[in-house]
């Protein structure tokens, strides 16, 4: 077992040598930081309304300009940036955790248990995911505990299908089969020999799914089914900027902005990170839709 | 092969009907009935009572499930809240232009996409296959409907090059077409980089392969071994890739129609879910998982076919 400062030393040396893996790392802490001091960074109470500065273009007092409100977009912008990781981190987190647990039980599990698993992961990954996302709001209303309970839904099939893969890849060999004579119990195979396997990759996945999750509460957000206002997320911003199209683009520009730098920031990190720990993976393309 | 497909196929449907099912269940289970939701906190009981029964809502849950398939059975998704009309022929005449558009974005996206994929993979590691790959990452990342809205934005509003609302004059192609760049390019843009890498890594596999030696061995033309040997075989994978886009850009194709106003299935459920209009919800969601569904099946049997290995590993991966 590598030690931890060791561990990062070295993934930290082989991500230098890759130029996109340095700007993606360097977006997503810039993007982190500003949204864990958004409070301080922001110029103005980004729910401050003022009626005499509409839509203003960008200005010495109004970096990105105003909204329809007279609302500083950017401090929006960066409040925003709290919601989109607050969604990300707790909807990832949790889905990561139940596909954990349901991909290691199908996966390790008796076969029938398994069958009935796969059954259900596919029904839920049959759905479209935003038209799911729809069905399900208008049954609960918009907010933003429906956005992160429909992300984690969504998901955990996901992540179940591929912890249940790697562990019936781990499952046959032959050192699992030596431990199961000796006596161990499931789990502490899981425990000992299944979770360390499929970790590394696993978590690589869920940065890379960052992009995917941001995305989608923007894209909730921005038809008007995921936060309520007045709460800045990069979607309202864009939902906001479409209504007032035509009056001013620097909503549109702003709200889009960093939705852009994340995704790509999120991807080119990942995509570098899975390189260097699985590059047999490379070229394989990411999953897509 | 015969076998594979029946199972596959019967697995398809075993899908669709829980998805179905699943739906039907949560629309009724869940907390708030859909009478109070149409038509307001402050309606009368009566009022209530009416719409439940006119929506076959007091029936127990079992009965409608039932009344809901021998509907479905006969291509009747029952009827719209609002106008009373039939929601299968609302879906159908919404669906033509969902599908124009998803076609146009997977013919764009793979009109791009190949020989990007291919020109990259002849000049490996060339300033162009590193443009690529940086370009096929970002386009993949990007959410479509931010696309969608730079694209609304400037080409639309500012320039003015292109249409910014609705599908064009129906009975004018010509104007139809105009009318489905944008949207077809907002939807399409993250699949152009998707196949660009799917045709890249296959090309690059194909091109190391003995028949390839060969015909170089026989001199043929550097041209032609490409266009007639490598590239026909390594555009296979990507052909199962196209069918299974088609099915998800069915759901991605809803951001485009709302950016662009354009009618469509999406705009469709979009204004049902605004509306709460539950029927029209619940078709136009089993239209667009049932193609869904059916892509990824289409997209597996011919996986099978190309690669027999799969037969008999029971298929969806």
């Amino acid at each position: 077992m590598n030690s931890a400062p060791g561990f990062f030393s070295e993934t930290f040396g082989k991500l230098r040598s890759d130029p996109l893996g340095i700007c993606g790392l360097v977006i997503v802490v810039m993007v982190l930081l500003s949204a864990i001091f958004a409070s301080y960074l922001s110029p103005y109470d980004p729910l401050e309304v003022d009626v005499y500065d509409r839509l203003a273009s960008p200005s010495w007092q109004h970096w990105l300009g105003t909204d329809q409100l007279g609302r500083d977009i950017l401090s929006r912008v960066l409040h925003g940036g709290r919601i989109a990781l607050k969604v990300s981190l707790v909807a990832i987190s949790i889905s990561l955790a139940a596909g954990l647990v349901l991909g290691m039980v199908a996966g390790f599990g008796p076969r029938w248990l398994d069958r009935i698993l796969v059954v259900c992961f596919d029904t839920m990954r049959s759905f479209p995911t935003i038209m799911f996302a729809l069905a399900i709001v208008v049954l609960t209303g918009p907010s933003l505990n429906t956005v992160i309970g429909i992300i984690i839904i969504t998901s955990i099939p996901t992540y179940a299908r591929i912890v249940r893969t790697q562990t019936q890849a781990v499952r046959d060999r032959d050192y699992i089969l030596a431990e199961r004579a000796m006596g161990a119990s499931t789990a502490r195979i899981l425990r000992h020999h299944v979770l360390p396997n499929i970790a590394a990759p696993l978590l690589i996945l869920a940065s890379m799914d960052v992009p995917a999750v941001v995305g989608m509460e923007a894209g909730l957000s921005f038809l008007g089914l995921g936060v309520n206002p007045p709460t800045p997320s990069w979607g309202a911003i864009l939902n906001d900027g479409y209504s007032y199209l035509r009056n001013s683009p620097w909503p549109i520009i702003a709200g889009g902005i960093p939705l852009i730098l994340v995704t790509l920031g999120f991807t080119f990190l990942g995509e570098s990170l899975r390189d260097i720990f699985d590059p047999k993976l490379r070229g394989k393309g990411g999953d897509s839709g | 092969m015969f076998r594979y497909i029946t199972r596959r196929s019967l697995l398809a449907l075993l899908i669709l009907f829980l998805a179905v099912t699943l739906l039907f269940g949560m629309i009724h289970l869940m907390p708030g009935d859909p009478a109070s939701v149409i038509l307001g906190p402050k309606a009368s009981p009566e009022l209530k009572a009416e719409l439940n029964q006119r929506m076959g809502l007091d029936l127990p849950l079992p009965v409608q499930l039932g009344r809901f398939y021998s509907g479905l059975a006969q291509g009747d998704l029952g009827l719209d809240v609002f106008t009373n009309r039939p929601v299968a022929v609302i879906v159908w005449e919404q669906l033509p232009f969902t599908l124009a558009l998803v076609l146009a974005a997977i013919g764009g996206a793979a009109l791009l996409g190949i020989p990007l994929g291919c020109f990259s993979a002849i000049r490996r590691n060339s300033l162009l296959d590193r443009v690529t790959a940086v370009l096929s990452v970002s386009f993949i990342a990007i959410p479509s409907f931010v696309v969608a809205l730079y694209l609304l934005l400037w080409l639309a509003v500012k320039w003015r090059w292109f249409p910014a609302i609705g599908a064009g004059e129906s009975g004018d192609l010509g104007d139809q077409l105009w009318h489905l760049v944008l949207p077809a390019l907002a939807l399409g843009l993250g699949w152009v980089g998707y196949i660009a890498r799917m045709v890249r890594a296959s090309m690059l596999e194909v091109m190391e392969e003995n028949h390839i030696r060969t015909a170089r061995a026989f001199g043929l033309p550097e041209r032609s071994i490409i266009l007639h040997y490598a590239l026909r075989i390594a555009v296979l994978p990507t052909v199962t890739i196209l069918g299974l886009g088609i099915g998800s850009m069915l759901s991605g194709a809803l951001f485009a129609e709302i950016v662009f106003s354009r009618p469509g299935i999406g705009k469709l459920l979009y204004e049902a879910v605004m509306t709460r209009n539950y029927p029209v919800v619940m078709g136009s969601v089993l239209v667009t998982t049932g193609f869904f569904v059916l892509s990824t099946l289409v997209a597996d049997i011919i996986n099978a076919t190309l690669d027999p290995r799969l037969r008999d590993s029971g298929g969806s991966t």
